[in-house]
């Protein structure tokens, strides 16, 4: 009953605040909109039983996407010039077509066998091996590796495509524009206070994903997070995008995840395998290094593009 | 005890969706953002609660959202701290 | 004992509960931008705090109960910076500097 009273509002809310993103009539509304959408995902997640997921939604979407798409749009808010809403045929087929999807997911949805298929015995099954706690970090680097390879690698890309978009006269700058400093502003304070705690909490949400919910994604993006909160605040500058030592961070979790999966060549069965016995100490080195990647790739993305101009 | 929390966890929840009213009807920025700055923080009390009834992990997914909470109002006062020289 | 325990977590987090519900009113009810950021930030810190405190008692582990007094600390501090940094912006926006 009481789980009843809980999921319900849960659910009507993720629908409600789906759809006032979609119908706000103000782009910041919107934006708002799309923030409530996440922190409500967070929770559903967690009511579905998968707290992988949720920190995932909680610091992606709620921290990382938030941020990006709320200085975006209050930065070319007064700017922006509204597009002409589409002509009424191409709504009424977009509408027909979003509607034959409902039906076809839901109709797949409710055609599920009893009990749906899972591979979660056999993951469970053969955990041991990886020397992990934790199923979902095991199908990560272990099962289904290549597929958080190629997922890692997509970051990278990302900050090419991020920085690609400089002018030419500011390539070479650090990344995003640059922001007032305020020695004794409450911005300030924050961004005193709050990284040497936060790194912490990112070091350890990376760890714990050997045996808990956590892991090289929801820790590098926290790290993050701490990473850029001085830059906002004008306290220091950010390296470089010519900094090799910038690019390395970035590159070095694919780079190590690559040479791990190379490797297995040589010493076990193909590639991606790991040797018995070292599987946990291979996955360890690529969490950390992958960790690191993330952290400076998404302290580049939401800082954006190089904008300054050189040091006066 | 369970579900005296879970209950509990459920009014908080509830009493956030019904202030997300204001992400709607404004009137100006700040009223927005304050909305969904309650969710946030709603949700982590959920989470503790929910945690205490029975899923201790969640206490770290409250704890990244308490460290990263902040950071939809450092966003929010984000684009006004650009120096726009070009 | 452990009754009375059970029973001191009950009314934290009832009392939690309340001040949660108070913050959602005010911010529904109160006439003004500021009002409304001094209701929010003031009603849900305490609200937190109480039921971090309620839930105190019934954490296993010395490690999960520093984690309940981190997570209330960093929403006060969290949530008080937010509140400066929006009355802030509210103010600029009202009465732009000359």
């Amino acid at each position: 009953m009481t789980a009843l009273l809980l999921d319900l509002p849960l659910a009507l809310g993720l629908f409600g605040a789906g759809a006032a993103t979609l119908l706000a009539r103000s782009l910041f509304g919107a934006v708002l909109g799309f923030i409530s959408t996440g922190l409500i995902a967070t929770l559903v997640w967690v009511r579905l039983e998968a707290p992988d997921v949720a920190l995932t939604e909680a610091v992606i979407g709620a921290a990382a996407t938030s941020v990006i798409i709320l200085y975006v749009a209050s930065r070319i808010g007064n700017r922006a010039t509204p597009p002409a809403p589409p002509p009424i045929a191409q709504r009424v087929l977009a509408g027909i077509l979003s509607a034959l999807l409902a039906v076809l997911l839901a109709h797949a949805l409710f055609s599920l066998p009893e009990p749906a298929p899972s591979l979660a015995a056999p993951v469970l099954d053969n955990i041991a091996p990886t020397g992990l706690g934790n199923p979902v970090t095991a199908v990560l680097m272990a099962h289904r590796a290549i597929d958080t390879l190629l997922e890692s690698a997509v970051l990278v890309f990302a900050v090419f495509a991020i920085w690609s978009m400089a002018p030419e006269r500011r390539w070479g700058r650090a990344p995003g524009p640059a922001f007032m400093a305020e020695a004794h502003g409450p911005l300030a304070f924050l961004a005193k206070v709050l990284p040497p705690i936060g790194i912490v909490i990112g070091v350890y949400i990376a760890w714990v994903g050997a045996d808990a919910p956590g892991g090289k994604f929801q820790g590098g993006a926290v790290l993050a997070a701490m990473w850029v909160l001085p830059w906002i605040a004008g306290l220091v500058a950010p390296p470089s995008i010519s900094d090799m030592r910038l690019r390395l961070a970035i590159a070095a979790g694919p780079l190590v995840f690559l040479m791990v999966g190379l490797m297995g060549f040589a010493v076990a069965e193909g590639f991606l395998a790991y040797p018995p016995g070292y599987a946990k100490t291979l996955i360890l080195l690529i969490e950390t290094a992958m960790t690191l990647s993330v952290a400076a790739a998404m302290a580049c993305m939401i800082a954006g593009p190089p904008e300054r101009r050189a040091r006066p | 005890m369970a579900e005296v929390l879970t209950g509990a966890a459920a009014l908080i929840i509830l009493s956030a969706l019904v202030g997300l009213v204001r992400v709607l009807r404004g009137p100006t920025r700040a009223d927005r953002l304050l909305a969904a700055q309650l969710l946030s923080t709603a949700g982590i009390g959920a989470l503790l609660l929910l945690a205490a009834a029975g899923a201790p992990e969640l206490i770290d997914v409250a704890l990244v959202l308490a460290l990263v909470g902040a950071f939809a109002s450092v966003a929010f006062v984000m684009a006004s701290r650009v120096i726009d020289r070009r | 004992m452990s009754m009375l325990i059970s029973l001191f977590s009950a009314a934290c987090v009832l009392a939690g509960v309340f001040f949660f519900i108070a913050g959602t009113l005010g911010l529904l009810r109160f006439g003004d931008t500021l009002s409304r950021v001094h209701a929010l930030t003031k009603a849900d810190n305490l609200g937190l705090g109480l039921i971090a405190l309620g839930l105190l008692p019934l954490v296993d582990g010395i490690a999960d109960a520093l984690k309940l007094v981190v997570i209330w600390a960093l929403v006060f501090l969290g949530g008080t910076t937010a509140a400066q940094l929006v009355a802030l912006a509210v103010r600029r926006e009202q009465d732009p500097p000359p």
